[in-house]
């Protein structure tokens, strides 16, 4: 194989898992623009959607109707967890808070463990469709997949906060509570919105990424989690073209540096590149700067 | 007629630790504890300095730090590698290696302070959780000490006596500290650090020096803990072991020392006695986190709280 | 009358926030001893002027001096160190701190024990916070709040909490106090109290104290000298009775 077609290679590789941290990243920048909480549990659920859509699956359902049940099942899911663990907390002290979405996590990690033990599984992937041919590249059908539904959905959900009342209300809340409280916004209504889209999202993204991997385990969620979380940084936490920006890179400076430089060291280059980004430039790329008011 | 008390106190203290010292002492020489117990013992004096070091920045001065097990593991390796190559006679050598181990985790923690002077909250725990992974990373890839096969044969220097009074050392300065003005400004960067500024308080300073003192003893920690096991694994250092000291440290309570020795020692001999809880471990650990935050800070939950609460008359 | 001592001297102090002017051209000489408000409908400036005096916003353009020495540009805690104390609109205590720890927080920006001799409960640290705990309780006396000492400071009712913020800044040893509405959320008769408190801490302690306040009464019964502002720029500045009889505060206050 050619340097070239190599490197075209690598884009392809990394447009794919970048897709997929910024569908993740879309879920942590927007409950972390209304809620004020990175929910570290938001990378466990795409672990509990691949789940959900293995079992579904394996009893012979069409995986359409799989697909779709697995995503209510993380919407439901993430309704449930704000409900419960974090709305009760919404005027304690961040750190506490933050602490519960770490319990979250770890609560999930560790039941799907019991549930269904700590080794991988097997996940039939379902998207077979012809692979795509250009010149010598050949890509495969889950590739474009994954970056045509994800670039489908984030256009969707941009158009879906700029345009509709409910997204509105979203990005008021976002921008001052109390404000939008007293603005007649049911703020609880929407919390709980930004959770269900957010964790839907998450799932779509586990369905995804298992078809991409075809084996999963209750621990797949964690790292790319905290990648989307890094990717939402890297773009300016709170901004939904941000976070989209955000994980196309970090899933490009992933692939490169794992091609070019050292694999072993992806994971560090990224870690650096969140340290760098969050001492130099806070606010991230498309993000604003907030200042706390005396 | 004061300052009596502040020596009584020095003196109670140091009776208290003299005391606890010959119990457990005793017991071992009588065979009462055996040695699988004098592990555990020697396990608890261990995550108590990790507790309490890890109170510091997360309790009292407010960070949450997600990056304990980072420091552990560098205080670790740098003690291994340095009792390896060095041939002293074990006394000299060990408190050395134990010396070098803090004061490479102290300088790595005075790196991680860095970024707190601009961050604060959930910036900062990302940045301490980024750390941790960072040096396990690294830690993979160095070859002198076997990658992720381990680094073995490190001489076993860790006693019963070592680990027992630096985990004092670490309770009692902890304590000191908290009570110090050094101590007064960290607590205050947490209540308010504009506040705090105002009054004239170095804000950046004490939180490098809450950052150092906790890496310090996490180091010296990871230090005691190689010469205790011999064999040292990157992947024993990861996020689940920061997340393990952050458990005790919120059960035992945050900003509570005291608190802090006691869910160490429960922690860690629940497993133990407990096999067959086990595997049961880390979903326990979930819980206690939610519940505890939930318990604590809800308003929800805040009349369950007062039941076990005896009434203050300062509440009345 | 302007024998005495300059302890503040503010000239063309401005701030830009964006492409807002919050505070524009504003001059300003406080004595030794004296007691200055500074007053102005919301909105206008008066907190923004503070945040550039304790250095939590650097100055857009201006000088400011303490005793003469150009402070701008100095970070706030070397400014309270230099003897400029604060207290703030909407309390900020250290809520989970004791009355007592509140201020011997401030007082211990003064202390010089060092932390090895902290944590190893060296004499010096003895002999040091013996003398602060003394210290600290002789001014909480002064608002009567020793019986109160070893409380949470979230603890205090609302008042007190008000009334702790003036120790704690008392603790930082100010030749200059600044006073952040101190009377806000309080009845007739505590504020007036307050405001008897504030002249006696003013003559005991020796020092200048600048105080914002909302209510014009309130300042002109006590106030030696006052500037008005609006609107970000300075209005007027003079002797009360000055400021009574001058038709621009008239119309800005009674226009409204």
């Amino acid at each position: 194989m050619s340097g070239v077609v190599m490197f075209f290679m690598q884009i392809i590789n990394g447009l794919n898992i970048g897709s997929i941290y910024a569908l993740i990243a879309l879920g942590y920048t927007m409950v972390y623009g209304i809620a004020k909480l990175i929910n570290f549990a938001h990378g466990d659920i795409i672990m509990v959607g691949a789940y959900l859509s293995l079992v579904l699956l394996n009893t012979g359902m069409h995986w359409s109707l799989a697909t779709i049940l697995s995503i209510l099942g993380c919407a439901l899911l993430g309704f449930t967890m704000e409900k419960v663990a974090y709305k009760p907390l919404r005027k304690a002290s961040r750190i506490s808070l933050l602490i519960t979405a770490i319990g979250m996590s770890y609560l999930l990690q560790n039941s799907f463990q019991i549930i269904f033990s700590a080794n991988p599984k097997p996940y039939p992937a379902f998207i077979h469709l012809p692979a795509l041919k250009i010149g010598s590249i050949t890509i495969s059908s889950n590739y474009y997949t994954t970056f045509i539904v994800s670039v489908f959905l984030m256009i969707v959900l941009n158009l879906y906060i700029k345009k509709t009342k409910m997204g509105k209300a979203m990005r008021s809340v976002a921008e001052d509570e109390g404000a939008a409280r007293l603005m007649g916004i049911n703020v609880d209504q929407t919390i709980s919105l930004t959770f269900i889209i957010g964790t839907g999202l998450a799932a779509v993204a586990g369905i995804l990424y298992s078809n991409c991997y075809t084996i999963i385990s209750p621990t797949m969620g964690s790292l790319p989690g905290i990648k989307a979380f890094i990717a939402a940084v890297l773009g300016g936490i709170g901004s939904i073209p941000g976070a989209v920006l955000g994980g196309f890179i970090l899933g490009m400076v992933e692939t490169l540096v794992k091609a070019y430089i050292s694999s072993q060291l992806a994971d560090t280059i990224v870690f650096l590149i969140l340290i760098v980004m969050l001492v130099f430039k806070p606010a991230g790329i498309l993000g604003k700067n907030v200042k706390e008011k005396v | 007629m004061k300052k009596v008390t502040f020596k009584q106190q020095l003196l109670m203290e140091l009776g208290v630790t003299l005391a606890l010292y010959l119990f457990f002492q005793s017991l071992m020489s009588l065979g009462i504890i055996n040695s699988y117990w004098r592990g555990i013992v020697i396990t608890i004096c261990i995550n108590v300095v990790l507790t309490v070091s890890l109170n510091i920045t997360s309790g009292f001065l407010g960070e949450l730090a997600l990056g304990h097990a980072g420091f552990m593991a560098a205080g670790a390796y740098i003690s291994a590698v340095f009792s390896k190559s060095i041939a002293l006679i074990p006394s000299v050598e060990f408190p050395l290696a134990l010396l070098i181990g803090g004061l490479f985790a102290m300088f790595l923690g005075y790196l991680v302070s860095i970024p707190t002077l601009r961050l604060r909250g959930d910036y900062l725990a990302i940045i301490t959780l980024a750390f941790g992974e960072i040096v396990r990373n690294v830690l993979l890839n160095i070859k002198l000490t076997g990658g992720a096969g381990g680094y073995s044969s490190i001489p076993k220097y860790t006693t019963f006596t070592w680990t027992f009074f630096i985990a004092a050392a670490c309770v009692l300065l902890s304590k000191s500290l908290i009570n110090s003005r050094q101590g007064r400004a960290i607590i205050s960067i947490r209540e308010d650090e504009i506040a705090a500024e105002a009054s004239g308080i170095n804000t950046n300073y004490y939180k490098k020096l809450a950052f150092i003192f906790s890496s310090f003893f996490a180091g010296v920690a990871g230090a005691l803990y190689a010469h205790y096991m011999g064999f040292l694994q990157p992947a024993y250092f990861n996020l689940d072991k920061s997340i393990e000291i952050l458990v005790m440290c919120v059960l035992g309570g945050m900003g509570n020392i005291m608190g802090s020795i006691i869910s160490a020692s429960i922690l860690t001999i629940l497993p133990e006695a407990l096999r067959q809880i086990a595997d049961y471990r880390m979903l326990v650990y979930a819980i206690v986190l939610i519940v505890m935050m939930l318990v604590k800070y809800a308003p929800q939950f805040e009349g369950l709280l007062n039941i076990f609460k005896p009434k203050k008359e300062e509440e009345a | 009358m302007d024998t005495s001592k300059v302890v503040l001297e503010v000239n063309d102090l401005g701030i830009n926030f964006g492409g807002l002017r919050a505070v524009d051209s504003l001059d300003m000489v406080i004595h030794e001893n004296e007691l200055y408000g500074l007053i102005g409908p919301n909105g206008a400036g008066k907190t923004t002027v503070f945040n550039m005096l304790t250095g939590v916003y650097p100055p857009t353009d201006g000088t400011i001096k303490l005793e003469g020495q150009v402070i701008n540009g100095k970070t706030p805690h070397e400014i309270a160190k230099l003897g400029i104390a604060r207290t703030f609109q909407n309390i900020r205590l250290f809520k989970n701190m004791t009355v007592k720890e509140n201020v011997l927080l401030s007082l211990g920006a003064h202390a010089d024990y060092n932390f090895f001799t902290g944590i190893f409960k060296l004499p010096k640290f003895h002999a040091q916070e013996l003398a602060m705990e003394d210290e600290a309780m002789r001014l909480l006396d002064v608002f009567e709040l020793r019986d109160d000492s070893e409380k949470l400071a979230k603890n205090l009712p609302y008042g007190k909490q008000r009334e702790l913020e003036i120790v704690r800044a008392l603790g930082v040893h100010p030749k200059l106090l600044l006073l952040d509405e101190p009377a806000a959320g309080m009845n007739p008769q505590e504020t007036e109290n307050l405001m008897r408190t504030i002249d006696v801490v003013r003559k005991q302690f020796g020092i200048s104290i600048l105080l914002i306040e909302h209510d014009m009464k309130l300042v002109m019964g006590i106030c030696e000298k006052i500037t008005v502002l609006n609107y970000g720029a300075m209005l007027a500045c003079g002797t009360p009775e000055e400021i009574q009889n001058n038709p621009h505060v008239i119309s800005a206050y009674l226009g409204e």
